[in-house]
C-alpha cells in the first residue's frame, strides 16, 4: 500500500457553517449523492493529508443523535457503522452553549472527536473571548478556532485530524448523570454478555441510550443479545424506579444534565460582554418579520423570484434554444435519409428520443436560475423567516410554512415547474406536510399546461380571454388546499408530523461561489436523475403512439397517391433541358437537397456567406440547385412543380401520422376510455391528446396538432380545433382545462415524487389520485353543468365558487394536533 | 405558568417541561432545560408562531408546543 486511507466525518449542528470548512479542506473535489436507501443529501470530497488521502463525509447537520428524526439515525448509523477515523464536530464559536450538546454526544459515543470552533470571527465580533486551551482540558478533546469562510485556521485542522489519527488515546469522556450511574453500571454489566453488541458499540453509550427508551437502541439489541428480555425488562425497571425516586424522567434526567454540563463549560471559558449583543439580524428582523411589512416583504420576494426565474429564464430559454436546435439538427444529419413517405426506424426513434430529451434541456436556464436564487435564500437565512410568516396559514391545510417555496415553483400563479417544486419539498421538516405538499405541487399550473390552456381559451372563451386566464390561473390553489388537507385527514394521517421548532440563524450575505456551486450540484444531479429516465420512457411512448401501423391496403393507398405525384414530376422534367437527370428514383433526393440549403442558409444575414454557401451547394449538384433555387426558365418552371410535390408529400405524410396514431395501442386506449371520458366531454381524440401528454405536457397541444391537421402555416391550432369538433362547446373546453390543472406529475415530475417521496407507492398513488380526481371535477362541470344548463362562462364561476366554498370550509376543520389539544387543555380544566 | 401565555417582550425562566416523546426530546435538544433564560421576541404576523430568544440564539416555536414548557416570571 503506497498511500493510506483515512476516513473522516464531518459533524455539527445547523446553521455553524459546517459546509464552509467542508469546502475549506476539500475545495472543489466533492461529489453528492444520498446515504444508502433514504433522502438525505449525502456530501463526500477528497484531501490529501501527508501521506494518507483523505475521504471527507459530510454528515447531516443535527442538534443531537436521538432515533426522532431520519438525519439524526443517519449520522449515528454512519458514525457507528462506518468507522471514521477521525470525527470533526464543526461548532458556532459564537454560539458555543448549545453547540457542545452535540459534541458532549459525539465522545460519550466514544469516536475520536475534534471540537472545531468555526466563526471565530463573529464571536470575536460580539465581544466574546473563549479559552481554547481550558476547553482542551475540559473535554480532554483536541480544539482547533477556525474562520473557515475566510479559510483562517486551514493548517491547524489539517494537522489536528493528522495528529488525532495517529494517536488516539482512547480515554473516554464521561459525563457524569450522578443518581443514574449505578444504574448505567448495572445495565453495562448485562450488556457485556453480548458477544456481538459489546464489541461494535460502546457499551456505556448503548447502556444510556437503552435508558433513554431510544427505539433503534430497542430493536438492535433485540436482534443481537442472548437474553434480550431480560435485559429489556431489567432496563424498563430500572426507568420506572428513577422515575418514582427522583421525580423525572430518564431521558430528561440525560439532556438536562448534559445540558448544565454544557452550560457549566460554556461559563468556565467564554468571557461574555457586558451588554447583550444585539445584532444587525435582530434589527433586519424587526422589519422582515413584522405583523404589516413582513407579508409584504415576502410577497416581494416571491414577486422577484418569479420574475427573474420564470420570465427573465423563460427568455433565457429562448436565447439558449438554438444550442439544443442545433443538437437537434445534428443528430438529424448523421441519421440514415428521410423517405418521401416514411422515414428510416433508426431516423425517427433516435429524432424523437432527441427531441424529447431537448425538450427539457430546455428549461435548464429557468431551473439553473431557480435554483440559484433558492441558494441565495437559503444561505441568506430568510427561508425560515417565510416559514415562520405563512406557517399559520399553511398548517390549518396540514401544510407547512416552508410549503411556500415548492408550491412558488409548482406554478402557484401561470408557469413554474413540478420537478423544481417536487425537488425543493426536501427543506421541510415535517414527514406529513412534506408528503402533502410534494403531492399537491403537479396541481399548479406548470409552464407547460399554459399551451393547451391558450389554444382552448383563443377558441372558446376569447370574449372573455383575460377572465377565463384568471379562473385557470387561481382556481388551482383553490383546488389544491382542501385536497392537501384531505389528504393529510386520511391517507397521511397516519405520518409522522414534527413539531414546529425552528432555528432562526441570524443573517448572511450569500456568497457568489457558494450559490453557484449549490446552483451546479442541484442541475448536475437532476440531469443525471431525469434526462436518462427520459430517453427510456421516450423509447416506450415513441412504440405506444407508432405501432401497429398501418394497413397494408392503406399504405398501398399513400404509396399510389405518392407515386402519381412524382410522376407527374418526372414527365414536366422531362419536357426541359433536364430531361433524364431527375428519375422517379430521386425525387426525395431533391426535396432533401433543398431542405438541406434552407437549414445552412438559416440565420446567415451576411451576403457573402450566403453566396458561399449557394455555391457549395452548386458545386455538389447543379441540376437540383437550378431546381430549387429558380435558375433559368426551365429551373423555375420545374421550382412550381416541384412544391405541388413537396405540399402532396406534407399533406400525405400528415394524413399518415394521423391514421397511424389512431391506429396505435395509445389511439386504442383513447377509444376505450371513452365511455368513461364522455361524462367530462372528453372524445377519443382528446382523450388521445390527453394521454399523449403523460409523457411531457407540452405534448398535448402538439397533439391537437396533429389530429386536427394543422401544419407549420396556415390555419391556427384554435381554429382547426374549432373546425374539426363542431361539437364542441365552452363546457367541453372547461372540462378539458380543469383537467389539465388536475392531471398527473409528467414523467420526469413523477422520477422526482418517487424520489423525494422515497417510494415508488407514492409516485403511482400521486399519478393515480390527480388522474381520478381530473375525471371527478371535470366530470362533475360538464355533465353537472349540461344538465343545469349553464353556459360555460356560468359553469366557470360556479365552479370557483365551490372550489373557495371548499377551500374556507376545510380550513376550519380543526387538525389532529389542535384536537389534541382541546382535548388535552379540556382534561386540565375539567381535573381542577 | 406555561410558555404561550406570556406576551412579546418579557423574560422568564424555564423550569420545565411536560411534555414526553418526540415533541420533549426535540425541545431538549433546540436548548430547552430549567434554567434555560427565554425572552419572549415577537409573534408571526398571524400570531402564531411565536420567536424566542434563547440562550444566545433566537428560535421560532407554535404555540400549542410552547404549552409544553414551564416558566417562572
Amino acid at each position: 500500500m503506497g498511500t493510506k486511507n483515512l476516513l473522516v466525518a464531518l459533524a455539527g449542528q445547523p446553521n455553524c457553517g459546517k459546509s464552509t470548512v467542508f469546502n475549506m479542506l476539500t475545495g472543489a473535489r466533492q461529489h453528492v449523492a444520498n446515504y444508502p436507501g433514504v433522502t438525505v443529501e449525502k456530501k463526500t470530497g477528497f484531501f490529501d493529508l501527508g501521506e494518507a488521502r483523505v475521504e471527507l463525509v459530510d454528515l447531516p447537520g443535527t442538534y443531537s443523535l436521538t432515533s426522532y428524526s431520519l438525519e439524526e439515525r443517519v449520522a449515528r448509523d454512519f458514525l457507528l457503522g462506518d468507522n471514521p477515523g477521525v470525527v470533526i464536530d464543526v461548532a458556532d464559536a459564537s454560539n458555543l452553549k448549545r453547540n457542545l450538546y452535540l459534541t458532549l454526544q459525539l465522545l460519550e459515543m466514544e469516536v475520536p472527536t475534534i471540537l472545531n470552533l468555526n466563526m471565530m470571527d463573529v464571536a470575536e465580533r460580539r465581544g466574546q473571548v473563549l479559552d481554547v486551551e481550558k476547553l482542551e482540558n475540559l473535554l480532554g478533546a483536541p480544539v482547533v478556532p477556525t474562520t473557515a469562510k475566510k479559510g483562517i485556521g486551514d493548517d491547524a485542522l489539517r494537522e489536528a485530524v493528522s495528529r488525532l489519527a495517529a494517536n488516539w488515546p482512547e480515554k473516554a469522556f464521561r459525563v457524569d448523570y450522578g443518581p443514574l450511574e449505578e444504574t448505567i453500571s448495572e445495565l453495562e454489566g448485562m450488556l457485556a454478555e453480548d458477544p456481538v453488541l459489546s464489541v461494535q458499540y460502546p457499551v456505556r453509550w448503548f447502556a444510556i441510550k437503552l435508558l433513554e427508551g431510544d427505539s433503534e437502541a430497542v430493536e438492535l439489541l433485540r436482534r443481537t443479545h442472548p437474553d434480550f428480555e431480560r435485559v429489556l425488562t431489567h432496563t424498563e425497571t430500572c426507568r420506572e424506579r428513577f422515575k418514582e425516586q427522583n421525580d423525572n424522567a430518564v431521558e430528561r434526567h440525560i439532556a438536562f444534565v448534559r445540558h448544565g454540563l454544557c452550560a457549566r463549560m460554556a461559563r468556565e471559558t467564554v468571557a461574555l460582554p457586558e451588554e447583550r449583543y444585539r445584532s444587525i439580524s435582530d434589527l433586519a428582523d424587526r422589519y422582515v418579520c413584522n405583523r404589516y411589512l413582513g407579508p409584504i416583504i415576502l410577497i416581494a420576494i416571491l414577486f422577484i423570484l418569479y420574475e427573474v426565474s420564470i420570465v427573465f429564464g423563460g427568455w433565457l430559454a429562448i436565447e439558449v434554444w438554438p444550442i439544443w436546435g442545433g443538437l437537434e439538427n445534428f443528430v438529424a444529419d448523421i441519421l440514415p435519409q428521410a423517405g418521401f413517405l416514411t422515414d428510416p426506424l433508426l431516423r425517427s426513434l433516435s429524432v424523437w428520443v432527441v427531441k424529447s430529451i431537448t425538450a427539457i434541456l430546455n428549461y435548464l436556464p429557468i431551473f439553473f436560475l431557480l435554483f440559484a436564487l433558492i441558494a441565495v435564500l437559503e444561505d441568506s437565512g430568510y427561508m425560515p423567516r417565510m416559514a415562520f410568516i405563512l406557517d399559520r396559514l399553511f398548517r390549518r391545510f396540514g401544510l407547512h410554512g416552508q410549503s411556500t417555496l415548492p408550491m412558488i415553483l409548482g406554478g402557484v400563479y401561470v408557469g413554474g415547474c413540478a420537478i423544481p417544486g417536487v425537488m425543493a419539498t426536501k427543506a421541510i421538516p415535517d414527514e406529513r406536510a412534506r408528503l402533502a405538499t410534494i403531492l399537491i405541487v403537479p396541481m399548479m399550473n406548470c409552464l407547460a399546461k399554459v399551451p393547451l390552456y391558450l389554444i382552448l381559451i383563443g377558441a372558446y372563451f376569447a370574449d372573455v380571454g383575460g377572465l377565463a386566464m384568471f379562473f385557470i390561473a387561481t382556481v388551482t390553489l383553490f383546488m389544491a388546499l382542501p385536497v392537501a388537507k384531505l389528504l393529510s385527514m386520511t391517507v397521511l394521517r397516519k405520518r409522522a408530523s414534527a413539531p414546529f421548532i425552528m432555528e432562526m440563524p441570524p443573517y448572511h450575505v450569500p456568497t457568489i461561489s457558494g450559490v453557484l456551486r449549490r446552483a451546479t450540484e442541484r442541475i448536475w444531479l437532476f440531469m443525471k436523475k431525469i434526462v436518462t429516465v427520459v430517453a427510456a420512457v421516450a423509447v416506450v411512448v415513441f412504440v405506444l403512439i407508432n405501432f401497429p401501423g398501418l394497413s397494408e391496403e392503406r399504405r398501398a393507398h399513400f404509396d399510389g397517391v405518392r407515386d402519381k405525384a412524382v410522376t407527374t414530376f418526372v414527365k414536366q422534367v422531362n419536357k426541359t433541358q433536364y430531361t433524364g437527370q431527375i428519375t422517379e428514383a430521386n425525387v426525395t433526393d431533391v426535396i432533401l437537397f433543398g431542405e438541406a440549403l434552407k437549414q445552412a442558409k438559416r440565420g446567415i444575414k451576411d451576403k457573402e456567406k450566403s453566396a458561399a454557401v449557394n455555391a457549395e451547394f452548386e458545386a455538389k449538384n447543379p441540376v437540383y440547385y437550378a431546381v430549387v433555387k429558380r435558375v433559368g426558365k426551365d429551373g423555375k418552371k420545374l421550382n412550381k412543380a416541384l412544391k405541388k410535390v413537396i405540399k402532396v408529400r406534407k399533406k400525405l405524410r400528415r394524413e399518415m401520422r394521423a391514421e397511424r396514431f389512431e391506429k396505435s395501442f395509445l389511439g386504442s386506449m383513447g377509444r376505450a376510455l371513452e365511455p368513461v371520458t364522455q361524462w367530462a366531454g372528453f372524445n377519443w381524440r382528446i382523450n388521445i391528446a390527453l394521454l399523449s401528454a403523460f409523457a411531457a405536457k407540452e405534448n398535448s397541444a402538439a397533439t391537437l396538432g396533429s389530429i386536427y391537421g394543422i401544419d407549420d402555416s396556415g390555419q391556427s391550432v384554435q381554429d382547426s380545433m374549432k373546425a374539426g369538433e363542431s361539437g364542441f362547446t365552452p363546457l367541453h373546453a372547461l372540462a378539458l382545462m380543469l383537467f389539465m390543472a388536475l392531471y398527473p406529475p409528467c414523467v420526469p415530475a413523477s422520477i422526482m415524487v418517487r424520489h423525494q417521496a422515497n417510494s415508488t407507492k407514492w409516485m403511482l398513488f400521486s399519478i393515480g389520485y390527480q388522474t381520478l380526481l381530473g375525471l371527478f371535477v371535470s366530470s362533475l362541470v360538464f355533465t353537472g353543468g349540461t344538465l343545469l344548463g349553464l353556459t360555460g362562462f356560468q359553469a366557470m364561476w360556479a365552479f370557483y365558487a365551490l372550489c373557495v366554498a371548499a377551500t374556507i370550509g376545510m380550513a376550519l376543520i380543526p387538525t389532529p394536533e389542535e384536537k389534541e389539544v382541546k382535548s388535552s387543555v379540556k382534561a386540565t380544566t375539567e381535573t381542577c | 405558568m406555561t410558555l404561550d401565555e406570556l406576551k412579546p417582550g418579557t423574560r422568564c425562566v424555564m423550569s420545565d417541561i411536560t411534555v414526553d416523546g418526540s415533541l420533549g426530546q426535540r425541545l431538549m435538544d433546540l436548548g430547552f432545560y430549567p434554567g434555560a433564560e427565554i425572552e419572549i421576541v415577537r409573534n408571526a404576523p398571524l400570531v402564531d408562531p411565536v420567536e424566542l430568544h434563547l440562550d444566545g440564539y433566537h428560535v421560532s416555536i407554535r404555540h400549542n408546543e410552547a404549552k409544553h414548557i414551564e416558566v417562572d416570571g
